[in-house]
């Protein structure tokens, strides 16, 4: 399918207070000519998983600054499985320890960002992982 | 390629979910899916949603789906917001105000971008809510921002339209600036609970007098006087309800869905309800027709040849209709 746009939902799960960093990744995914589905605060994995199904993304990405990713980002993945949405790709940004990475990218997690990434980067990543 | 159209049929959502992308898309499978779900269709209640940007249209829109839900009927949900016009891109966040709708099975909201669809907003949008009406939703609820020509055809899609106005969003009722005054069938007074909605009501009944002129009796010179009703019309005429909501409270929702019944039940009683569904079956027809003649034409012309009439054209040789003449024959 040459001609369908990269959709990607963009949420943020748990329950740290704002969502500033996600509107910029979402403006930039934007720019970048995808279609983005923001989705607002304090999205549990349940309703990510949901929503995912029914916009039938490509990409989720997800913001989490509270230090909960390694309870809400395995059960995410569980669930996308449990819908069948196991190629979902999913993108991480947050403030998340290095001794966590190898973890979840064993559960699925594409691609993992700290707080200084360039919404460049992410954008490019993102590309590159439909381009193969 | 699984089959998708069984599943849908049989509530699978992920089938209905991958199957709205493909019409979107106005891919091969899409387009030889609406064929197969077409017989299923025919039920459901489109309801449109419009007005412009930040009237309240989203919450709006939750609010109506709580209230069909409490009655048990399945709700899904179409959510137009514009894309960007220089990258294609889009931010699409109705789901944002439509919180309260997670975690119900009898739910399904779909986001779509207004230009994101190759074969035509008004196009995707009635295919998609073809797709959701074959699938078992009973009430479609299409959101779109009153703002082109494209938008308000996608609101005319829908059986009952309702148009969203709030007061202080400057001197203007939006709507009429946006020409989508005319396709209402009941005018929403959302954000009831600020200051200025007295005013937005007086507008629009002001404008409503305008549309839908009613006999007026007046006096001159001690004798009576009549103005003719407006039309010769036998069918009881439906004058655009006015309502108030307050869509974060749900204040006003009662009557809301209770004005859209008695429009639905209009539409039964007078037959319009038949008569709408026929015309907007004759445009998708004219339109599917329109497509596929242009694309025919194109394929049966030799390459270069609508350039050489163009230049001919252009140096007045040939005026469009002969150069049209021509190649209409040459095709
Ligand atoms: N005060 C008040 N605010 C409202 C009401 N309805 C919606 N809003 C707010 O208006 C803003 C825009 O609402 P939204 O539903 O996204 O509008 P849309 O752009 O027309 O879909 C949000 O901040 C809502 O919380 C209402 O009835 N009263
Ligand atoms: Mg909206």
């Amino acid at each position: 399918m040459t001609n369908r746009k990269i959709r990607v939902l963009v949420a943020k799960p748990g329950l740290d207070g704002h969502d500033r960093g996600a509107k910029v990744v979402a403006r930039a995914l934007r720019d970048a000519g995808m279609e983005v589905i923001y989705t607002g605060l304090r999205q549990t994995p349940e309703m990510i998983a949901e929503a995912a199904l029914q916009e039938d993304v490509d990409v989720i990405g997800l913001s989490i600054l509270s230090g909960a990713h390694m309870a809400l980002v395995p059960r995410v993945m569980e669930l996308l499985k449990a819908n069948g949405q196991e190629t979902v790709k999913v993108f991480l940004g947050g403030i998340i320890p290095d001794e966590d990475i190898p973890t979840l990218r064993q559960v699925g997690v594409t691609g993992v960002y700290g707080p200084g990434a360039s919404t460049d980067q992410i954008v490019t990543d993102i590309q590159a992982s439909f381009a193969a | 390629m699984p089959d998708l159209i069984t599943p849908t049929l049989a509530g699978d959502k992920l089938s209905l979910s991958r199957l709205l992308s493909h019409i979107e898309n106005d891919s091969e499978e899409g387009i030889r899916a609406l064929d197969s779900l077409f017989p299923h269709t025919g039920k459901a209640h489109l309801i449109g949603v419009t007005g412009a940007p930040g009237t309240g249209k989203s919450s709006l829109v939750n609010r109506l789906a709580l209230q069909f839900r409490s009655q048990g009927r399945r709700v899904a949900i179409l959510a137009v917001d514009p894309s960007s016009p220089f990258t294609g891109g889009a931010v699409l966040g109705d789901r944002v105000r439509m919180r309260d709708l997670s975690g119900d099975p009898g739910i399904f909201i779909r986001s779509m971008a207004s230009r994101g669809s190759l074969g035509g907003l008004a196009a995707a949008s009635a295919a998609m809510t073809q797709a959701f009406d074959a699938a078992g939703y009973e009430v479609i609820l299409i959101e779109t921002v009153g703002a082109g020509q494209s938008e308000v055809d996608v609101a005319r899609l829908a059986h009952t339209t309702l148009v969203v106005e709030a007061p202080g969003l400057g001197d203007d009722i939006q709507a009429i600036k946006a020409g989508i005054l005319e396709i209402a069938d009941i005018l929403v007074i959302n954000k009831a609970d600020r200051p200025g909605a007295d005013s937005t009501e007086r507008a629009l009944k002001t404008m409503l007098e305008l549309a839908h002129p009613v006999e007026k009796v007046f006096q001159h010179h001690g004798k009576t006087f009549r103005t003719p009703a407006a039309t010769a019309n036998p069918a009881p005429l439906w004058v655009p309800p006015i309502r108030r909501s307050v869509a974060t409270t749900g204040e006003g929702l009662p009557e809301l869905l209770e004005a859209i019944e008695q429009h639905a039940a209009h539409l039964r009683l007078t037959g319009e309800w038949q008569k709408r569904d026929k015309a907007r079956l004759e445009t998708e027809l004219e339109l599917i027709v329109r497509e596929a003649l242009f694309a025919q034409f194109f394929a049966g012309l030799a390459p270069g040849v609508i350039e050489e009439h163009l230049q001919q054209i252009q140096r007045r040789n040939l005026s469009p209709r002969e150069a049209a003449r021509q190649l209409l024959r040459e095709a």
